[in-house]
């Protein structure tokens, strides 16, 4: 343990790790349900019920909630290249640090210029400007996470450019841009942005209707996340097959890291998928595992046996394969159970609605699926945490993939230095957490305010009197 | 050194340009965010701090979001300078970063409590910090870092702790409560708004009072600076920087004693806007002060322009749209106490 708090590579390691596994909880849930709230205002808009309203209020509580956490959290990952790791930044910035200008400036900024106008614009703007602002700011979230997968999938796959004497060389930012993992783990990340935050929105909905709490009120959130969950579920396992069998393709250390694979399996043999085990990477070999025969070779290349060879672990020497192949065996297995399991439960689900089991009357009836639901909630967030530690655990040594290591990308910087920002972000982090999910529960459990007044400007049917006083207490300013 | 061409001057130097325009926004609009910020810690009543809080409460992500376009285009456009400066400045860009985060989940967090005052006094310290890393940051420009030939760093990592930066750091949080306190008389009414007119008028002269320090202790204690501001042609916008800025101040207090509710922000503006210009010229060519120059830290001229092509154009349209939303937000904040 001494080791690790003398050595500055392992203490911004964890930095850099911690950061962005606190970080990446919040923005995936303002990334998806942005969309979310896009279609709700819609659906507003074209039907002028006003249930969709207040779940657009509703919901967008949450949202801002997340969404300042978010920025905050972002602020260390947007400095922390140069404070951790100048090296590394000096020596990719050509490219690396192009993409996050172009994240900046095309992305966040326009995120968060309309949120301003999406949270306290109603009655402010007209109805359709709101849903444009609405629209921009989940434009802008989806974005960012493309530049963020294009950087993220160049570390894994470098293309558009050489290393010379040390320093990336653009030769076509295009190709670049556009690397080999990028088109993938970005539909990847989409996807589970977006799943993730339906699955929030229905485990909450799913909450509300086993209390009997506005019971009809949250079964229309419930459908509305229904219909899409039923095309990004199964998507979302498709698009992540496509992901694993790049790496296969690409990045074959990690592959054998995923599947805890030691040994090689040649061309011509039928490969086994290991289900469970207990990687040790001193003996190099699994103390225990259970396999299921040929499973793999399917898995890979929809054959009985492999056309080309799996190499193990052994086929690198130890200073260049990923480490804690366990971490990286078991994320991978985790993400993947997730991912099953809810696609399983909106199958599931759907077809209850299709038997006529999700009306208001009878959707109280259907108590474990509405359980089932509420289980699933939080399941997307993990993961998506796991399936970043594959990604980034399992490219290790490399910083970028065969060309640059982890440990010649440090700032040389005194050990006592880094541990004060580690400990500092991590005592702050603590505490965000539990007082976000203290403050989260607590507006779920408020609920709804359904005597929000409409927005004046809004054309309306129904015969509803303009606004008259203001929204959750708080101040709000006159026009002059 | 060889000779530059044409081009890999030109375009390190409107790299610096569009860098500075975002450093100069969000000192200015972030200014007056974490001035408010720390205005909040005196004012008395909750009510008072709710007024100040919802005064931001639309504007204070975009505004923080120029840090952050700041800090991505610096790394891709002078990589060298985005690793070199960071790795240097350690200390004080954590202190800034906890600050900026405690601030912007103090929002969120008081917005759902029983307990708001908690949450204040998290927003004005969290502002605090941000401005005093911030003020730490500026004095070690002034300060300069020190790098090895290549242009790494090669300093200790309490280089930045020095009393002029002491002094330079209190001036830069002195000038975020000035800009704070102008923003305030624009946004409020009452009694509130006289307070801020007190505030200003203090804020006013301490600022002076460190401004003028810094512009004369600069030549005096650093022969580079001399040697380059007292040579022309710098030497007449040196010469003439600090007049405009008088007349300004001098304006500045005249709105401030006649109570005026839209000058005094725009006079502090200006002030802003002559400081960043005079320091923009002092430290050009360079941008790891006192040796590193915009040439030597830049990106190659293909990623320059690559960016340029993408980023130069998406520059009037980020500033329409943030126009826009001020426009929308305009006016007085009133509490309708319910």
């Amino acid at each position: 343990m001494t080791d690790f708090f003398s050595n500055t590579v392992a203490l911004s390691r964890t930095q850099f790790a911690l950061t962005a596994i606190f970080h990446m909880l919040w923005p995936v849930l303002t990334t998806g349900m942005g969309i979310y709230l896009v279609i709700i205002e819609g659906l507003w808009l074209k039907t002028r019920n006003i249930d969709y309203y207040h779940h657009a209020r509703f919901w967008s509580k949450l949202y801002v909630l997340n969404f300042g956490i978010g920025v905050a959290s972002g602020l260390p990952m947007a400095f922390q290249f140069g404070l951790n790791w100048a090296p590394f930044s000096e020596a990719v910035g050509d490219f690396f640090g192009t993409i996050l200008g172009f994240e900046g400036t095309m992305a966040f900024m326009l995120e968060a210029s309309f949120l301003g106008i999406m949270l306290f614009g109603w009655g402010r703007v007209p109805a359709v400007i709101h849903w444009i602002a609405t629209i921009l700011v989940a434009f802008g979230a989806n974005l960012s996470t493309f530049w963020i997968l294009s950087a993220n999938s160049w570390l894994q796959t470098p293309a558009g450019g050489e290393f010379i004497n040390g320093k990336f060389v653009v030769a076509d930012y295009f190709q670049a841009i556009a690397n080999p993992f990028m088109v993938n783990s970005f539909l990847h990340m989409f996807f589970a942005t977006l799943e993730t935050s339906l699955f929030v929105i229905g485990g909450i909905s799913a909450w509300y209707i086993i209390n009997q709490r506005h019971q009809a009120f949250f079964s229309r959130s419930l459908k509305v996340i229904l219909v899409v969950a039923l095309a990004v579920a199964p998507l979302q396992i498709f698009v992540g097959h496509l992901s694993a069998e790049q790496v296969y393709q690409y990045q074959p250390a990690k592959l054998a890291a995923m599947e805890a694979q030691w040994e090689t399996i040649p061309a011509g043999q039928a490969a086994d998928w290991s289900l469970m085990a207990i990687p040790n990477d001193q003996a190099e070999q699994n103390t225990w595992e259970i396999k299921i025969p040929g499973a793999l070779s399917y898995i890979l290349e929809l054959k009985p046996t492999l056309d080309q060879p799996v190499q193990g672990l052994k086929a690198w020497e130890p200073e260049n394969r990923p480490h804690m192949v366990g971490l990286i065996y078991y994320s991978f297995r985790i993400m993947v159970a997730i991912g099953l399991f809810l696609a399983g439960l909106v199958l599931t689900t759907v077809i209850q609605w299709l038997r006529g089991k999700m009306t208001p009357e009878a959707i109280a009836q259907q108590k474990w699926l509405m359980r089932a639901w509420l289980f699933a909630g939080p399941l997307g967030y993990l993961a998506v945490e796991a399936g970043w530690i594959v990604r980034c655990v399992g490219r290790q040594p490399w910083i970028v993939y065969g060309e640059l290591r982890t440990v010649d990308s440090a700032s040389n910087l005194p050990p006592g230095e880094i541990l004060f920002s580690l400990v500092g972000l991590t005592s702050m982090y603590t505490v965000f957490f539990f007082a976000a999910l203290y403050f989260g529960s607590r507006i779920i459990r408020k609920g709804p305010n359904l005597e929000l007044p409409l927005p004046f400007n809004v054309l309306q049917p129904l015969d509803i009197e303009p606004a008259q006083h203001t929204p959750n207490r708080r101040p709000t300013e006159a026009q002059q | 050194m060889e000779p530059l061409e044409p081009l890999q001057q030109f375009l390190p130097q409107v790299w610096f340009f569009i860098l500075g325009l975002f450093l100069f926004l969000y000192v200015l609009l972030d200014g007056f965010d974490l001035g408010v910020g720390i205005l909040s810690l005196t004012a008395s009543t909750e009510e008072r701090r709710s007024i100040l809080m919802t005064s931001l409460g639309n504007v204070w992500d975009a505004n923080e979001t120029w840090l952050v376009l700041m800090g991505g285009s610096l790394f891709g456009a002078f990589p060298l300078a985005y690793a070199t400066i960071l790795n240097a400045l350690y200390l004080p860009a954590v202190i800034m970063v906890v600050g900026l985060i405690l601030r912007a989940v103090s929002f969120e967090f008081r917005e759902n409590a029983d307990n708001k005052l908690v949450w204040n006094i998290t927003f004005g310290v969290g502002s605090f910090l941000a401005a005093l890393g911030q003020g730490f940051a500026l004095g070690s420009v002034f300060e300069g870092i020190t790098v090895d030939p290549l242009g790494h760093f090669a300093g200790g990592i309490w280089d930045w702790l020095t009393w002029r930066s002491v002094i330079v750091a209190l001036t830069l949080i002195q000038s975020y409560v000035l800009i704070g306190s102008t923003y305030l008389i624009l946004k409020t009414t009452g009694d509130l708004q006289k307070i801020h007119y007190k505030t200003a008028i203090i804020a006013t002269w301490t600022t002076l009072a460190g401004a003028l320090f810094i512009t004369v202790s600069t030549p005096l204690m650093s022969e580079q600076a001399r040697s380059q501001l007292f040579t022309a042609p710098l030497i007449y916008i040196f010469g003439l920087i600090p007049i405009l800025a008088v007349i300004c101040v001098i304006l500045l207090l005249r709105s401030l004693y006649q109570r005026r509710e839209n000058s005094p922000l725009v006079y502090t503006f200006l002030v802003f806007c002559l400081s960043f210009i005079g320091l923009g010229f002092m430290i050009f060519p360079n941008i790891i002060p006192p040796s590193i120059t915009i040439y030597q830290a830049a990106a190659a001229s293909s990623s320059l322009v690559f960016m340029l092509t993408f980023i130069g154009f998406l520059i009037p349209i980020v500033l329409f749209y943030n126009i826009y939303n001020y426009i929308v937000f305009r006016g007085k904040i009133v509490n309708e106490g319910e």
